[in-house]
């Protein structure tokens, strides 16, 4: 489905992504873990064209997206929920959520959206019409994932969910996920949490200073020595 | 006596609202004070001018001629001027608006000259009106009608249409607004468009209002504006209506009570304290600062 080709990416003289390839396929949740400053979030935003790549290509089923503008590349079925939410914090939970449907003009099926993502996060309806700045961490992660959900994406970039999360909160989140996950969308998945993303994840690659140092099985990653050294604490 | 100043004032203050949204609102999205801003004004005025002396229009006919020539204005001078500079310093930014600031000014002086120039007799029949004790002039409740109407439609615009909500968002999370699938350029170019439109009108209101347009009028205006946006906290739309009318009431009850020879100054004396005070305006926020 996607397909990232060599991509380099530097921010001024900082080196933030080499020679970094990766490919996901329809239908699986693959984990992308790494230490702080590995540069994940560089790799969904560039996936989303918000950081420019120097080199390399990225295709997404079969068309070369690298340099489709960012509005463009929602057109196409790929959406993000950025790192720390970003919900916009002086617009409802209800305008919110219109953002995330702005590439749409069909309003009766964007009223029925809006009405499963109620569904799927009750405490959001409770709250519509407050601004996002008044919501938990919870709740905004909920609401920027529901704003994601409503340009009805096939994939979907998940950028540190668990983020600040109270652990029983990030049960749900990973659980909401996976349902996202099986009710068709694919989804990219960065965590630190990597414990929590390699189990629900089907592959995983493993970044270290900008580099793909380690690819597979989310479940044979978890039982890697070095993985279970690096990243979960043993 | 007090009822007729606060008219007056009202008068002034809308027309200060008006020029002041625009700066506002183009902060608001790309934290640009876009300084050619009065000169938008400035030929608006004279396209309000020509539509009225030459092609004998009526003045609503003028004002809509000169806010859609100044909507297209507004759109190539953020094309040329400023968006090559969007992620260069803001400072650049600044110099090229000094630069279209001049360009615009000097062009009108050249194509113009350098007297002010009136409105045709009769342009518009006015009417003295007694309310209470003050003599209000229609001319003056046009431009407040004017004025309140046209802030009516930009409220309604920014909160309940489609474009308005993507430059709410716009100026909140520019990335986050380009994630959404909006495309900022082009809510960039609407929000000059708007705000150009607001200010053309401004300034056809303004010329009327002291049969007078110049190729320099923007400089003054714009400025007075720019405190206007400032006073009510810039960034803030209902704060820019605010910061207008607080400072067209305060210029003309300072020139009534005797302080005519520090008009100008007034604006800005008020400015200044506002800013001692509380840095964020009347109604502004908090400044966070974008990444
Ligand atoms: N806007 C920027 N300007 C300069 N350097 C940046 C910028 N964004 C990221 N970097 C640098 O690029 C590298 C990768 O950053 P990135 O945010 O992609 O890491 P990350 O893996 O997402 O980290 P974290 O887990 O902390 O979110 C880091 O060294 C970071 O300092
Ligand atoms: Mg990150």
């Amino acid at each position: 489905m996607l397909k990232v080709d060599n991509i380099y990416v530097n921010y001024g003289a900082i080196k933030a992504l080499q020679n970094v390839s990766f490919e996901i396929n329809t239908g699986e949740i693959v984990a992308l873990i790494g230490a702080n400053g590995a540069g994940k979030t560089t790799i969904l935003n560039t996936i989303s064209n918000i950081v420019p790549s120097v080199s390399g290509k990225i295709t997404y089923e079969g068309k070369d997206i690298t340099k489709t503008a960012p509005h463009d590349i929602v057109k196409v079925g790929i959406s993000q929920v950025p790192e720390g939410r970003r919900v916009f914090a002086k617009m409802s939970v209800l305008e919110n959520l219109e953002m995330g449907a702005y590439t749409r003009s069909d309003k009766a099926e964007i009223a029925a959206d809006i009405e499963k993502i109620f569904q799927r996060f009750p405490r959001l309806n409770e709250r519509k019409k407050q601004p996002a700045k008044t919501l938990s961490g919870g709740e905004q992660q909920m609401l920027a994932m529901g704003r994601a959900l409503m340009s009805r994406p096939k994939l979907l970039l998940l950028d540190e969910p668990s983020m600040g999360l109270a652990p029983m909160l990030v049960e749900q989140i990973f659980q909401i996920i996976q349902e996202i996950n099986k009710s068709g969308t694919t989804i990219l998945l960065v965590e630190q949490n990597a414990n929590m993303a390699l189990s629900i994840a089907h592959r995983a690659y493993v970044l270290e200073t900008g580099e793909v140092v380690m690819q597979g099985d989310a479940k044979e990653l978890a039982r890697s020595p070095e993985v279970r050294k690096a990243y979960l604490g043993e | 006596m007090f009822l007729q100043q606060l008219i007056n004032g009202i008068a002034l203050g809308s027309v200060y609202s008006l020029i002041a949204l625009g700066y506002t609102m183009v902060y608001g999205i790309i934290t640009l004070i876009n300084f050619a801003h009065g000169e938008i004004f400035m030929v608006g005025a004279f396209v309000g001018l020509l539509l009225i002396s030459v092609a004998k229009v009526n003045i609503f006919f003028a004002i809509i001629g000169a806010m859609v020539f100044c909507m297209v204005l507004g759109v190539v001078v953020e094309l040329v001027a400023y968006r090559a500079l969007r992620k260069s310093s803001r400072l650049s930014a600044l110099i090229s608006a000094i630069g279209v600031s001049i360009f615009l000014s000097s062009l009108a002086l050249m194509v113009f000259g350098a007297d002010a120039k009136g409105f045709p007799d009769n342009a518009f029949p006015v009417t003295q009106l007694h309310i209470g004790n003050a003599d209000v002039s229609t001319l003056q409740l046009v431009i407040i009608a004017v004025s309140a109407l046209l802030m009516m439609g930009l409220e309604f615009i920014v909160q309940k249409t489609k474009i308005g909500k993507a430059m709410r968002a716009t100026s909140e999370d520019y990335n986050t607004s380009a994630l959404m699938g909006i495309n900022v350029n082009r809510v960039i170019s609407f929000t000059f468009a708007l705000g150009s439109a607001l200010a053309a009108a401004g300034g056809v209101l303004v010329g009327v209002l002291f049969n007078a347009v110049s190729f320099n009028m923007g400089l003054m205006a714009g400025l007075k504006a720019f405190a206007a946006a400032v006073l009510g906290g810039i960034g803030s739309i209902p704060g820019a209506m605010l910061g207008g009318l607080l400072l067209g009431v305060s210029e003309v009850f300072g020139v009534a009570i005797g302080y005519s020879s520090y008009r100008d100054a007034i604006a800005f004396s008020i400015l200044v304290l506002v800013l001692l005070l509380k840095p964020t305006g009347l109604l502004g926020q908090k400044i966070t600062k974008k990444v």
